[in-house]
């Protein structure tokens, strides 16, 4: 089935099987191997994309429900030599051991960066009214669908909480 | 100065972009084939029926190869030989790989393994401890021991008494990267893998059988993997000896990736156990016996079953004296995965053991359980007493000839060697080894300052006092953790280093990197030695070609074993340069000096660019090797005698919690960490590795569940059903220092080890959750672990009504 996806701002016309989770496309179709996949099936975040303007787990759709959407991947918010300021925390804080969460990690937060300054608020957050400080709480409450295994959350946490413009821990 | 600095990761800005490749990122040639197993459905019998001619004809498939379609006896055991590739006639666990499916896509290969018909005459399936001990089914003839004095007269001789059990949960490893490899057939037969494991020289062994070559004649290349934690050591061999058989049969290009729910059902875990302990002690809590009896259930294969076991007894000391002491184990045959290799290896469960033991002798003095400890500490090491150079080692032994045994895997069951007793007057281990490196004592002095102990217990029992439903708990428990292989001979290391013309150096040794940080502590070693910024080295893949014969990255060794081989390498070709410089300046090569990017002689010096050009100019070789096996180690694992470790890397931890005891959730509020890692190489590493080993840890004894059915079918084969810790599972509070000493013995920068040791600090959780049920009631909770919510509140009801 054909299906034309606009990833990382360029245009990309695929014939895949409907069934084709838009996180194989991806990897498989379309050799975007920086979305990784962890446990395919929901649970673990490591395929997270930012699909028109929101963060997905990219395992849990079909590429094909896609047509015409706007899709960013870890490919798309900076590379070596030119990396946003969420990826240059992550260097400066330790944000990963062996590193296969990393790029879900740093798309979900960017996603959730966005979600922050919409004013939505969380399970945890005070109110559900007005700004909410990005407390460690709030991070850790928000980026509970990206597991990390080797646990390097105190680095992720300082990452995204310096790139929010919190203070640091 | 490079060494001892908080380096950012080698492969930091790769990581951040998405650009960092894993196996299954690597661009495979397009007519490349997937791989995916059949398994079994049924936890133990005999296959009578296998009709696999729908797997055939599904669309995609190429190939389907069963145990009898194979080339040669594939096995993918790193021991006993007891794990063919695809299953031969008998079925020992449900998940087990019947026949491999190879197709033209994942996909393909998934939906055409559904179409087999299989079928299994089923049998009654060994499966809980208690089954296995009913059937006598274990590995080796019986049970070991490791005695030291007499246990039974000392308990019989002891004020008071006690005795208990305590039951302890495996673990799944949990790598995000799963499972995977590709095998890339060469001209004339040879074969190059790409595997995500531990072990590549394991997989270049495991492959050469396979295909019946010689080890010369595949090469096995690991880049990096998305964590390991011991689960690839062994468990990465069936799928890189299945795509090597694959493209040998089709002679195409083999890919294979486990499915996350495949992977937890095929893969083994860490050993669930079992400790049965007596103890008799006085009124100060000092333990005068003592004995253990360890159940380890090992699952279907022998994998690395019994190397674990012993180091589950080699740490039922953990920090603590024992003067009468027996300790009894058994490894038990059942029809599960194969329990294998995990973070610590045995010793997190033989110090749960002691531990409990600890726990509930100040639950019944009623006196604060760190007196308890500390009353059994070892003596700590005078302060500056360094370790006397090691003898040379007697190489004059021969090797066994059997080709096909696994020698650098940790499975070999070697005994040789007579160990020397240790020195009279020393404060022994169970196993008779000194104990000359013990700080725990100070340590443990500093901790309970910091973290304000004595203040926060009188603060937990005033709040305990005035809250009904919720109850607070604190515990603080020590790590001595042994570091090398028990397998003496593993202990061995090699490097190859380059320098090249224009001054870049190309880095290569054994280890493999799992997201530990051993890249960027090996290469800041190499920056050192040549006095150059780290930017000049490139540190690249680890390749059976490049460095042959390579121990496991395993036993926290890593860092240890290959700083030192790399270190040796480079001075060699510094060495050379040296010559080179002094010969012209009439100088001495020994006061040649590297540093700040330079090579100064004299009062003059050369950049480094210019002084390798020479180098080159002047026909010096600048390519290099370099070697390192660890001194002093001999061990009989028989008698349970001898030095097994080097030395000891320890640790203490104060954990507080809270429970609700209406439902039995809990949460881990705060933890402060000391922890020794001796002159740390780079201390960003090593506190990543702390927090997380200690995460990893609370996991273990907390929330991570493994369950499996009464016909053996885990249960828990995904993360929807198995739960690993989030973000929001940290302590609250976390305060981790390091302990600021140097290694007393000559390891790479007097830097010790700490891949596994802070896993085991954790243990301060699940002691905190049982002062927080003992504050319920006067009995003794006696929690198991994994402590989930069940089983505090089980616990707690323990703690209020006595029944055990």
């Amino acid at each position: 089935m054909q299906t034309t996806l606009k990833i990382n701002g360029e245009s990309w016309t695929l014939d895949v099987d409907p069934r084709t989770s838009l996180l194989d496309a991806l990897r498989h179709h379309l050799d975007l191997t920086g979305t990784k996949k962890g446990c395919d099936h929901g649970q673990c975040g490591a395929c997270t994309i930012i699909l028109n303007g929101r963060r997905i787990n990219s395992c849990l759709t079909l590429a094909v429900m896609h047509d015409g959407d706007e899709i960013t991947t870890i490919e798309g918010l900076g590379e070596p030599g030119r990396l946003n300021p969420m990826q240059e925390a992550f260097v400066r804080h330790d944000g990963y051991q062996c590193g296969y969460c990393t790029p879900g990690q740093i798309m979900s937060a960017t996603g959730m960066l966005d979600e922050v300054s919409q004013g939505w608020p969380s399970h945890v957050s005070a109110s559900l009214e007005g700004d909410v400080p990005l407390s460690r709480e709030e991070v850790a409450e928000r980026m509970s669908g990206n597991l990390c295994r080797c646990s390097a959350y105190p680095g992720i946490v300082r990452a995204i909480r310096e790139t929010a413009g919190e203070v640091s821990e | 100065m490079s060494v001892g600095r908080p380096i950012p990761h080698d492969a930091a800005v790769l990581h951040v972009t998405g650009t960092a490749r894993y196996v299954d990122d690597i661009p495979a040639p397009h007519d490349t084939l997937h791989l995916c197993f059949g398994l079994s459905d049924t936890a133990c019998g005999e296959i009578v029926a296998m009709d696999l001619a729908a797997v055939r004809s599904a669309p995609g498939v190429v190939a389907v190869l069963a145990a009898e379609d194979l080339p040669n006896s594939a096995d993918t055991s790193p021991s006993a030989h007891d794990e063919p590739l695809l299953a031969t006639g008998r079925v020992h666990h449900m998940g087990q790989p019947l026949f491999l499916a190879i197709a033209n896509s994942h996909l393909a290969a998934r939906k055409a393994v559904r179409r087999a018909s299989v079928e299994i005459r089923e049998e009654p399936a060994i499966l809980s401890i208690d089954d296995a001990l009913a059937a006598d089914s274990r590995f080796e003839e019986g049970p070991r021991f490791y005695r030291k004095g007499d246990a039974n007269r000392a308990i019989a001789a002891a004020p008071h008494r006690l005795e208990g059990r305590i039951e302890i949960g495996g673990q799944e490893h949990f790598y995000l990267e799963g499972q995977a490899a590709l095998a890339l057939p060469q001209e004339g037969g040879d074969m190059v893998v790409h595997t995500s494991s531990q072990h590549p020289t394991e997989i270049q062994h495991k492959v050469a059988d396979a295909l019946g070559l010689p080890m010369a004649a595949v090469r096995v290349e690991v880049r990096r993997m998305g964590g390991g934690f011991g689960g690839k050591e062994s468990q990465a061999n069936a799928l890189a000896v299945a795509c090597a058989v694959a493209a040998r049969v089709t002679g195409r290009p083999c890919r294979m990736r486990y499915d996350r729910d495949d992977d937890m059902v095929i893969t083994g875990k860490r050993h669930d156990f079992r400790i049965d302990y007596r103890a008799g002690y006085d009124d100060d809590g000092r333990i005068r016996g003592i004995e253990f009896r360890q159940f380890a259930r090992c699952g279907w294969s022998q994998d690395l079953s019994l190397p674990v076991a012993d180091r589950a007894m080699l740490h039922a000391d953990n920090a603590y004296l024992l003067d009468d002491v027996t300790i009894e184990s058994h490894r038990l045959k059942t029809n599960t995965q194969s329990a294998t290799a995990f973070r610590g290896f045995g010793g997190p469960q033989g110090m749960v053991g002691i531990e409990r033991v600890m726990d509930e002798i100040a639950h019944a003095l009623g006196c604060d359980p760190v007196k308890v400890r500390r009353a059994n500490y070892y003596a700590d090491a005078a302060p500056g007493d360094a370790a006397p150079a090691p003898a040379p080692l007697d190489d004059g032994r021969d090797a066994p000839a059997d080709t096909h045994a696994d020698l650098t895997s940790r499975g070999t069951t070697e005994t040789r060697g007579q160990p020397a007793p240790p020195p009279s007057g020393a404060q022994t281990t169970p196993y008779h080894m000194a104990v000359e490196d013990f700080v725990l004592g100070e340590m443990t002095e500093r901790l309970v300052e910091s973290a304000d102990y004595r203040g926060r217990r009188e603060q937990v029992r005033a709040w305990n006092a005035g809250n009904e439903i919720l109850k607070r708990g604190l515990a603080l428990t020590p790590v001595k953790f042994g570091i090398s292989f028990t397998l003496t001979h593993l202990n061995q290391a090699g490097a190859l280093v380059h320098v090249y013309q224009d001054g870049s150096v190309h880095l290569n040794h054994g280890g493999t990197e799992m997201g530990q940080g051993l890249f960027r502590k090996v290469s800041q070693v190499a920056a050192h030695r040549f006095g150059v910024p780290l930017e000049r080295i490139r540190i690249t893949a680890t390749d059976t070609g490049k460095v042959p014969n390579t121990s496991a990255t395993a036993a926290s060794s890593g860092s240890d074993l290959n700083g030192m081989a790399v270190k040796a390498a480079c001075d060699t070709i510094r060495d050379r340069i040296a010559r080179l410089i002094a010969e012209r300046h009439q100088a001495r090569a020994a006061d040649v000096r590297f540093g700040g990017d330079r090579v100064h002689v004299g009062g003059e010096s050369y950049g480094w660019e210019e002084a390798v050009r020479l180098a080159y100019e002047n026909r010096v070789s600048l390519s290099a090797t370099g070697f390192y096996k660890t001194p002093k180690l001999e061990w009989d694992r028989i008698a349970g005698r001898g030095r097994p470790f080097f030395y000891f890397a320890q640790g203490v931890a104060a954990t507080e919690v809270v429970i609700d005891t209406l439902t039995g959730e809990n949460r881990i509020l705060r933890t402060d960490i000391l922890h020794d890692c001796g002159a740390s190489l780079n201390p960003a590493v090593d506190m990543g590795q702390i927090e997380g080993g200690f995460v990893q840890g609370a996991g273990w004894l907390t929330t991570e569940e493994l369950v499996w059915t009464d016909k053996g079918r885990l249960a828990t084969h995904a993360p929807s059903t198995y739960k690993i810790p989030a973000c929001s599972d940290r302590p609250r509070v976390s305060n981790v220092s390091l302990w600021d000493g140097r290694n007393r013995e000559d390891t790479i920068y007097r830097s010790k080890a700490v891949g596994e040791p802070p896993l085991m600090l954790a243990i301060s959780v699940l002691m905190a959750l049982s002062d927080a049920c003992a504050a319920c009631g006067p009995h003794y909770p006696a929690l198991d672990a994994p402590a989930t919510p069940e089983r505090v509140l089980a616990a707690v009801r323990r703690a209020r009504e006595g029944a055990r």
